[in-house]
């Protein structure tokens, strides 16, 4: 059992990695619905445009995005003065810019797969409950809500899953400081930075792993229960 | 109820040209595959804008494309039975049935659910979701489900078309009985106007005119009763 006989900064790195994941998933979610049903759906100049940017995180090195987040989400920069000033929302250094290098380098996978999701949705079955009375929000609110559920929940697992193993962006933005912004791939890689600490860093690699796959098992658990008995209403 | 329909709208190479009313009764609807028959449809319940015309129900404009009106497809009040069921499928039978009364509040002349799943005899099927009906019983649903919306005209697109011979001869009787019973005024679309001779009291049918290139219009057919 001294495999789980965590430190005390270590247990913080895992519950901050946790509440990382779980804000990045969360706060992001409700845009990339949004976003991803632009682009699916929507007939627009600069679509494509809007799509490149949206996926620009996933071939950018992770480093390039945690200082373009440092140039305009840091103190000095535009975003960053303007969310501590009018909403008292820090980012640099502290764990809500982890949150936020987190959802951007996650949106892209979450966008896609719920992108792919309102694609695959037939729209006729959407048409069929306008001729019924439904109004557009509540066509998607009853319909297309449903029907898109499992890229929704695709989508969630892996922004979780990406943010659980986020490093690059989010060691240039917010550093990698005990307690406030270290999360388990920062400890992780603080372990191997220093003589010994090898043993250290295998027991967090195997924490991350375990988290990583009750994700994954939940998700397939939750979509196992939409297929067979949910529904939204 | 009366349904005056004037409208242009293009479909790939052609124009459809459409002028006609439809008063009380069962209408048929025929032409030639890709003749336009559900694009009608479409138009009249609101799933489609032309580019030109004028369509109203009962003096109420629905669409004026001169006057700018275009009354969006949930606010018409029009029951549509699709070719292919479009039930949802995350939804039990028994919420498909009730989804448009959510929106439309029925009067105390409008059937009830018991009325109408007794009606296509379905009530056996209410807790089933659809993926588990055939494809006679889905139809039936989808029917009762256009029926339940208390709707003020009916809309039936081909809705025996995707079923076989045996089931087709199941059905009719119930849209027989959902029309003499609930006298829904119904604008029925087929290839087969045999299978609604008997209750067809009008019937238009769509023409191509050579002497007009590339516009289809619509024309009283030889079926007029």
């Amino acid at each position: 059992m001294e495999w789980f006989n965590l430190t005390p900064d270590e247990w913080l790195a895992v519950r901050l990695s946790l509440k990382v994941a779980t804000v990045a998933m969360l706060t992001s979610l409700p845009l990339a619905i949004a976003i991803a049903l632009l682009l699916s759906r929507g007939r627009f100049w600069g679509r494509m445009l809007l799509s490149c940017l949206v996926h620009l995180p996933l071939v950018l090195p992770p480093v390039v995005t945690g200082f373009a987040l440092l140039l305009l989400f840091g103190k000095q920069g535009a975003l960053g003065h303007f969310f501590e000033t009018y909403l008292g929302i820090v980012f640099s250094f502290r764990w809500t810019g982890a949150a936020l290098a987190s959802a951007i380098m996650g949106f892209p996978l979450m966008v896609r797969a719920i992108r792919l999701s309102i694609d695959a949705t037939d729209k006729k079955i959407e048409q069929a409950a306008k001729t019924l009375g439904a109004n557009p929000i509540w066509v998607f609110i009853t319909i297309t809500l449903p029907l898109i559920m499992p890229g929704i929940l695709a989508g969630m697992v892996l922004s979780f899953a990406k943010a659980m193993g986020e490093f690059g962006a989010t060691i240039t933005f917010v550093s990698n400081i005990p307690g406030e912004t270290q999360t388990l791939p920062s400890a992780i890689y603080s372990y191997t930075q220093v003589p010994g600490g090898d043993f250290n860093a295998l027991r967090l690699t195997l924490i991350s792993v375990i988290i990583s796959m009750l994700a994954l098992l939940l998700s397939e658990l939750l979509a196992w229960w939409m297929k067979h008995r949910g529904s939204l209403v | 109820m009366s349904l005056k329909v004037s409208f242009r709208h293009k479909i790939g190479e052609f124009t459809l040209d459409a002028s006609f009313e439809v008063s009380s009764g069962f209408t048929v609807l025929t032409g030639m595959s890709g003749s336009g028959k559900t694009t009608t449809l479409n138009i009249i319940s609101g799933l489609i804008t032309p580019e030109y015309g004028k369509i109203a129900i009962s003096d109420h404009i629905v669409f004026d494309s001169e006057r700018r009106i275009n009354q969006l497809s949930h606010k018409r009040n029009i029951g549509y039975v699709f070719q292919e069921n479009r039930l949802f499928p995350h939804l039990s039978v028994a919420r498909n049935l009730t989804y448009g009364r959510w929106f439309r509040r029925p009067s105390s002349k409008e059937r009830t659910l018991q009325e109408v799943t007794e009606l296509l005899d379905i009530s056996h099927l209410l807790k089933r979701k659809p993926d588990t009906l055939s494809g006679g019983e889905k139809q039936r649903v989808a029917i009762g489900r256009a029926l339940l919306s208390a709707p003020q005209l009916l809309l039936m697109d081909e809705p025996l078309s995707a079923i076989d011979q045996k089931r087709r001869q199941e059905i009719i009787p119930f849209i027989e009985a959902i029309y003499k019973e609930t006298g829904i005024p119904v604008l029925y679309t087929t290839h087969n106007i045999a299978e609604v001779a008997h209750l067809m009291t009008d019937h238009i049918q769509l023409e191509y005119s050579s002497d007009r290139n590339g516009v289809r219009f619509m024309s009283r057919g030889n079926g007029q009763k």
